[in-house]
Order: structure tokens, then C-alpha cells, then sequence
């Protein structure tokens, strides 16, 4: 296992190399076609390097703990704003997930349909690419246009266009209070119908989730508020009444429990069967989770998002046929994943553009060949 | 400022290019005659002109397509252009060059409110989007101040912000989707409907590539409902530095208010005299704004003007109502108006840490001092976006040259503590030769990398964003291959 410390060493340890790498940041993620080579680690690279509450702006080292940004955070009351899922519980994995990892991953939580995902809260980042040379775009301003946008391409890139160093974020401030209206019962065109509703509506809904098997077995909506204490009554109140049902929960313990549970797809913990998450229009999901002919299914972002548990080997893009969107194959076994593409399959044109930015961030070849198909 | 000498092998096959483009385009959608190509002279950067061989308008993507094919087969540079509201120099052309200007594609296509997108064609304008969805109580947020004019082509080009970005983000924060051509005349579609890629974000780079890796023709907008109601507050101190701090302290006691708007004496006064907004007489002047449901308005404004009344401001005004909200508004919307009514001015558009405020402020001065030059300060300030007006005399000979000279000290002050060159405005031509303050040429190399994959052949937009001494080999080997 390669494991630098410092921005120096990764590149030196990229420059040396002449097999492939897998990076690593907490290894709690294992997305992606399984890839072969050795281990390159940047836990090794951690700390915060700058946090001004004052400017909202928080820079790490790619291999800090999350745990540790949010740590830090959290003791000026702000936050990440897109609320990153921790994957822990649906792969089974342990370990200490960091920051790094969030960005490569462009990974987001339910509050993505409001304040966007981990992209959009990402306003610089540090790299090395494949041929080990460091690399700096964006920076530590939130309005930024100097140059092309390299932070959003490295952003979901799963490390395969360079290795992170060092990443910057725009936070927000923390939440006073938070109430969630669920309502029981309702069919997927029918919660969907009403979660589209809620965010036509001006109470700043800041996440959509349903679940066709709730805690009790039959399907359940939620419906999230959030702000300051009198302002999340009031609009929990306008909510339920322009639903005209539901109960509202608003002990800030027990909703952002029952909010954590949607962000990690909890629900899948422990389960057997391959797990997939597609990002599709809210209101083609009615359709879709038809095709799909499974009752596993969680769907966030106001029904953009929809989770589900097929049975092992099954090619969920075979059965929803053409759509627009993207159906991603988080957890299956290697095999599967080495038979299925993982990441949706891009019309040539596109995949002729990712290929020439591959070959040239990482001419030989070298970052997790492969991972991304 | 230096631009590329026009290819004279182009120069004299003009008549074969716009005999080639009739083929494809009706009549009237070429122009090329020379008084009339004038019009495309510049755009809203003015101090650079120079007319391009022709103009198109296309009115469809297939229509884009061909003119990028024939001008890919000719090796003729194609600058594509939306409204010409740049201040940077985005749409400026080479004698050379084919401007593509894309104002005929404005119709919306689709709007769909239970997914909350609007899909439009590129050359809509900015405000027009949010009109088309009014009715049913939408908008579109990013709200650059050219909105009236400005399309949704050149703020896709430039990642276009505005004043409320401090809460919705910027033109890449709500752009789900484009459809978009490449050189050769290949049409791609990038995102859509749904959020996020399943790849690569390609989508990402593309906006604020300022038109050089292809021509947007189509954009998927996210658009949101309307907050219940928006109420600012008029704030006025008699020191720069108080009022950057108590910036500051509004932004780190948790209210996040969807702008914070500062002015400096120079402003208000112009302002003053113009639109007789009934500002105070003070140094600095604040105007924040929070929106959503009427007792939310209530408790943020209630915090920040408690916030306000620790650092002894000399005013301290709480809009009651709309009448009111627009009063305070007026002076703000129309201080570039009122600035350019008192002498020729250029717009900077560097960013910085908002914790550096008080410094740059008094930094700004100390360099207009030594430059003989008078700068306005108005801008996003809890984003960090400034804005310094540089007055000068464009009659005057040398004006111009020593506002530049000042602007690129006060740019350098910028990227030197911590921040950029451009926040919203991109850098065209205008911040091309300032790159380096910013990046080495290992970073900058990176960026060509991504031209090189979208537009190997280096023929859109191509003396733009970059220093021309980093990009003359790319731009000569297409040169050379025409």
C-alpha cells in the first residue's frame, strides 16, 4: 500500500508508479467495477487547513475524516449543506469515511433537491493527475469563474481524472429547528403527485422522501422543513393543510433520525439482493418503479431519486428500457459488477469526450482503471 | 490589448464561406456585407472593436450545426455570441471569425412545474425565462443585473450569478440540462430532466467554458417557486471597515440572507443624484434582504438590525412595504446607470474572502490615490463579488491604458489574498493577459487539455480566456491545417 502524507508524496508516489492504483480515501465505498493494483491511500493526507465561519468557508486535506469537518463545523453552527450519505450501512463496510471521498463521489444526501449536491458546495479542490503533477483549480471564493470549472469535473469522477489533495466548500449556516409531515398510505403516482406539490409551494421543502414499505409495512411519505423555530411551524402547518393530510413530527432528535435513515438508504442495510439508484424526472418515477416489479424501493428527492433492491444479477436498465436519467448499480457482487456497467452507458459521442479527457488527465492509465467503465 | 492576426487565407475566401453558409441559412440569417457586420463589432466591453467577416443567426440547432460544419470544413473561427452583453470581451471577434449569434433561438419549449424545469432555447433572455413561468408563481433565480437583456446562452458561457446567489447559487447551480454542438457539427445532449450525471459532469465544465468547447443551443433551467415575500433593510455606516465587518457577523450568526448589497460613498452619492433614492449621507451603505414566510421576514430582520445597531450605524431603515422595499432598491439597480452618466467607467469583477473585505476596501483606495484615478465600490458583499468602478476619460488620451493598469493592481490584490479575477463576468479578453497571477502554467495547461478534447481543431472562441503566449501553438496548428 502506497500511503503519502503530504501533497509532495502522493505525486512522487504517482510519478514512481508503473502499475495501476486504487484509491482509497476510508474505503468506505466501494462503488465501481472492481480494480485491480495496489492500494494508494490518502488518509494520510488530513486536516483542516482553513475554516472562516465569517466567509462560510471550510478547506480540508482529501484524506480528513468527515467526521472531523462536520466536527468542526458544527462547533460554529454551520454545516455541509448537502448533507453527504454514509454508505457504511448499506455496503456493511467499516471504517472512517473522509472528506475526499465525498467529493469523488459527488455524494449527497436528501437536502440535494433543495440546496444541490456535493458539486455545488464544492468551490475548489487540489489534485494530482496521473502523470503526478499537482494541480490546483477554483479556490476559496464562492463566486468563481476564472477558467473552466475543473472542481465540478473532479467532482463524481471516483478518482479516475486525478487523485484529491485538498478540497474546498461553501457551508451554510446550522438548522434551529426541523418538523416532517408524513403521510401514510399513499400509491407512488400519489406520493409523488403530492411531494411535487410540496415543492410547488413557497414553504422551502428541503427534502422529499417515500418509502413503499414504512416502518409499520405500508408506504409512507415524508415531507421536510426546516429553519428557525416559528417559521418551521408555520410552514409545517400550511403544508399539512394544503395536503390536507398527514402528521407532523417536529421533535429535532427523532426527525433527523428518521432523515438519516432516508440519506443512507437504511433500509438496504444488511440486505441481500443488488442495490441500484436512479436519477430520473419525479414524474417518471411511477412508471419506472412499475417496471422495475419491486416493492424494495425508496425514492428521495421528490421522486427523482429512486432507490431499489433487485435480485442478484438482474439489469434494472434492461427492464426500464430507454428513459431519461441514469441508473447507477451501487452494490452487487464483483461478478455482476464486472459483467453490468455500473455507471449508465454514455451515447458514443460522450463516451468519446470521457475518453480523450482520460487519456489525457491519466495517459497511462494508472487511476482506478477502469472503475467507472 | 493584443488579439491574433487574422488568417489571411480566410480573408480572401470570404465569398466561398458565405456563399457555403447561404446554402444552409436563409437569406437574411447572413449577414455579411461590411457596413452591416459593424453591428457585431463588439460587444458591451466597447473600449474593443473589430467587425468579423460574418454574422449568422440561426434559428435552429440543425441550422447550428451546419454553420459549425462548414466553418470546422473551412477552418474558419467561430465566436458565438448571445445578447453582447459581456463586459469581459466574451463575443468579441477577430476580422477573421464568423460570429454565431443565437437571438433568433428564443423560444421555451417545455415548462414543467411538477418537475420544475423550464427548457428553453439559448437565446432567451434571462428575465424573459422568469416571465414564462410567472404566472404560475416560478422564477429562474440567477439574476445577473444585464437581465433584461442578457441570454441564457451567455450565462450558461459565463456562469452568470447576480445578486441573489448568496441563497440559490449561480447559472451551473440551477442549469440541469443543454443541448449543445460541437465544432465538427456533432449535437450532444448533456443532462435533462433529472439532477446529477451518470458520468463524467460534463455539464460542469461546459458552463462557464465561455463558448469555447461548443455552442449551447438548448438549456434545461431549474426554476422554484416564488418565496412568500422578500423585505431588505437599509443599513448606513460612516466606515467601510464596520460595515465589512458587520457583514460578517451577520453571515456567522446564522441568518442567511438571500443578498447583502454594498455601496460606498462615491456610489451613493452619484446614485443620489440620479435616482433620488433618499439614501443617507454616509460612507458605506448596506442593503440586506431575507425572503420567505412573513414571520420568518420578521425574526432575520430583527437579528440583523440587532447585529447592526452593535457597530453604530448612522441609519437603519426597515422596509414596511413594497413602496418601501422598492425605494431601497432603486438606488442599487441604478447605480452603474448613474455611474456612467458621470464619466466613462470599467467594471472590475474580482472576488475575495469576505474576511478580507475592510483590507481590499482600503487597499482600492490607496491605489486609485496613486493612480489619480476616483473607484466606486458596489457589490455582493456576502459573497464576496466586488464590484470596483474605475472612473476615467475615454477622450482623454492614456485614460484608458492607466484605468487598465489600475484594474489589473487592484485584480492582483484580489487573487493575492485568497481570492479571483472574475466572480461572474468571465474573463474573455479583458482578464486573459491576468491569468497568470492566478494560475501557473501547469494549471492553465490542465484547462487546454479539456479545449483539446471538445474542439481539437481550436476554432471556437479561440483567443479568449487564456493568454495568447499559452495557446499560439494550438491556435497555429489550426491555422496551419486550414
Amino acid at each position: 500500500m502506497l500511503a503519502p502524507t503530504t501533497e509532495a508524496e502522493l505525486a512522487d508516489a504517482i510519478k514512481s508508479t508503473t502499475g495501476p492504483l486504487r484509491v482509497r480515501g476510508g474505503g468506505t465505498r466501494p462503488l465501481g467495477k472492481p480494480v485491480a493494483g495496489e492500494v494508494l491511500s490518502v488518509a494520510g493526507l488530513s486536516g483542516i487547513e482553513l475554516y472562516e465561519p465569517g466567509a462560510l468557508t471550510i478547506v480540508a486535506k482529501a484524506g480528513t475524516p468527515l467526521a472531523d469537518v462536520e466536527a468542526a463545523l458544527a462547533a460554529e453552527n454551520q454545516r455541509l449543506s448537502f448533507e453527504p450519505m454514509d454508505h457504511r450501512p448499506i455496503f456493511g463496510t467499516e471504517g472512517t469515511p473522509t472528506i475526499g471521498g465525498v467529493v469523488a463521489g459527488n455524494v449527497s444526501g436528501p437536502r440535494r433537491i433543495q440546496v444541490g449536491a456535493c458539486r455545488d458546495s464544492l468551490i475548489g479542490v487540489r489534485f494530482v493527475d496521473g502523470n503526478g503533477t499537482a494541480i490546483k483549480n477554483g479556490g476559496r471564493v464562492m463566486k468563481n469563474v476564472t477558467g473552466y470549472d475543473l472542481v465540478k469535473l473532479m467532482c463524481g469522477a471516483y478518482g479516475t481524472l486525478g487523485v484529491l489533495s485538498e478540497v474546498s466548500f461553501k457551508v451554510l449556516p446550522g438548522i434551529e429547528a426541523c418538523s416532517t409531515l408524513s403521510i401514510e398510505g399513499l400509491s407512488v403516482a400519489q406520493a409523488v403527485a403530492a411531494m411535487s406539490k410540496a415543492f410547488g409551494s413557497p414553504y422551502e421543502v428541503s427534502g422529499a422522501a417515500h418509502s413503499l414499505k414504512g416502518e409499520g409495512g405500508a408506504p409512507v411519505t415524508l415531507l421536510r422543513l426546516e429553519g428557525f423555530v416559528d417559521s418551521v411551524a408555520y410552514r409545517a402547518a400550511k403544508l399539512q393543510a394544503l395536503l390536507g393530510a398527514g402528521s407532523i413530527e417536529s421533535d429535532l432528535d427523532k426527525t433527523r433520525a428518521a432523515w438519516q435513515k432516508v440519506r443512507d438508504a437504511q433500509r438496504f442495510a444488511g440486505t441481500s439482493g443488488d442495490l441500484w439508484r436512479i436519477s430520473v424526472k419525479p414524474s417518471d418515477a411511477p412508471g419506472i418503479v412499475a417496471a422495475l416489479g419491486s416493492d424494495e424501493v425508496l425514492l428521495d428527492w421528490g421522486g427523482g431519486l429512486i432507490w431499489v433492491e433487485l435480485p442478484a444479477g438482474t439489469d434494472a436498465r434492461a427492464k426500464i428500457g430507454a428513459f431519461s436519467g441514469h441508473a447507477t448499480l451501487v452494490r452487487a457482487s464483483e461478478t455482476t459488477r464486472a459483467k453490468l456497467s455500473v455507471f449508465q452507458p454514455e451515447p458514443a459521442t460522450l463516451a468519446a469526450i470521457t475518453k480523450g479527457l482520460r487519456d489525457r488527465f491519466d495517459p497511462r492509465a494508472l487511476l482506478n482503471p477502469g472503475l467507472m467503465g | 490589448m493584443e488579439m491574433p492576426t487574422p488568417n489571411p487565407m480566410i480573408l480572401a475566401k470570404k465569398d466561398l464561406v458565405v456563399s457555403r453558409l447561404m446554402e444552409v441559412l436563409p437569406e437574411d440569417a447572413v449577414i455579411h456585407a461590411v457596413e452591416e457586420t459593424r453591428a457585431y463589432e463588439c460587444d458591451a466591453l466597447t473600449a474593443y472593436k473589430c467587425p468579423p467577416l460574418a454574422a449568422v443567426l440561426p434559428s435552429s440547432t440543425k441550422e447550428v450545426s451546419d454553420i459549425l460544419r462548414i466553418c470546422f470544413e473551412e477552418g474558419v473561427p467561430v465566436v458565438p455570441r448571445g445578447s453582447g452583453t459581456s463586459l469581459a470581451g466574451g463575443a468579441l471577434p477577430t476580422a477573421d471569425s464568423i460570429i454565431l449569434g443565437v437571438a433568433r433561438l428564443n423560444g421555451v419549449l417545455e415548462t414543467n412545474y411538477d418537475d420544475r424545469y423550464i427548457r428553453v432555447q439559448s437565446g432567451r433572455t434571462n428575465l424573459s425565462v422568469s416571465g414564462a413561468v410567472e404566472e404560475e408563481d416560478f422564477f429562474y433565480a440567477p439574476d445577473p443585473s444585464s437581465q433584461l437583456a442578457c441570454a441564457i446562452a451567455g450565462n450558461v458561457a459565463m456562469n452568470s450569478g447576480g445578486a441573489h446567489c448568496l441563497k440559490y447559487g449561480v447559472t451551473t447551480n440551477n442549469l440541469l440540462g443543454v443541448t449543445m454542438v460541437l465544432m465538427d457539427g456533432t449535437v450532444v445532449e448533456l443532462g435533462g430532466g433529472h439532477l446529477d450525471a451518470g458520468g463524467l459532469d460534463l455539464l460542469g465544465v461546459v458552463c462557464g467554458s465561455e463558448g469555447q468547447l461548443g455552442v449551447v443551443t438548448e438549456a434545461t433551467l431549474r426554476i422554484l417557486r416564488k418565496p412568500e415575500g422578500a423585505r431588505p433593510v437599509l443599513i448606513g455606516f460612516n466606515d467601510n471597515e464596520v460595515a465589512g465587518a458587520c457583514v460578517a457577523e451577520i453571515i456567522k450568526e446564522g441568518v442567511l440572507p438571500v443578498a447583502i448589497e454594498f455601496m460606498d460613498r462615491l456610489c451613493i452619492e452619484t446614485t443620489e443624484k440620479f435616482a433620488r433614492a433618499g439614501y443617507p449621507d454616509c460612507e458605506a451603505l448596506l442593503i440586506v434582504e431575507v425572503e420567505g414566510a412573513p414571520a420568518e421576514i420578521d425574526y432575520q430582520l430583527g437579528k440583523i438590525m440587532a447585529i447592526a445597531r452593535k457597530y453604530d450605524p448612522v441609519e437603519l431603515r426597515e422596509s414596511k412595504s413594497a413602496a418601501e422595499s422598492a425605494a431601497i432598491w432603486k438606488g442599487r439597480k441604478s447605480a452603474f446607470g448613474a455611474i456612467g452618466q458621470l464619466s466613462d467607467y470599467m467594471c472590475l469583477d474580482g472576488t475575495i474572502p469576505v474576511s478580507a473585505l475592510p483590507y481590499v476596501l482600503k487597499r482600492i483606495g490607496e491605489l486609485a490615490d496613486e493612480y489619480g484615478l476616483r473607484v466606486g465600490n458596489v457589490f455582493h458583499a456576502g459573497d464576496g463579488n466586488m464590484h470596483p468602478l474605475i472612473l476615467y476619460d475615454a477622450n482623454k488620451p492614456g485614460d484608458l491604458e492607466l484605468c487598465e493598469n489600475l484594474g489589473a493592481d487592484i485584480l492582483r490584490l484580489c487573487v493575492e489574498v485568497g481570492g479571483c479575477l472574475t466572480g461572474e463576468h468571465g474573463v474573455g479578453i479583458e482578464k486573459r493577459d491576468l491569468m497568470f497571477s492566478q494560475f501557473d502554467a501547469v494549471d492553465m495547461e490542465v484547462q487546454l487539455w479539456v479545449k483539446d478534447v471538445f474542439d481539437p481543431s481550436w476554432l471556437l472562441n479561440p483567443a479568449k480566456v487564456f493568454p495568447l503566449s499559452v495557446t499560439d501553438t494550438r491556435r497555429a496548428v489550426a491555422m496551419a491545417a486550414e
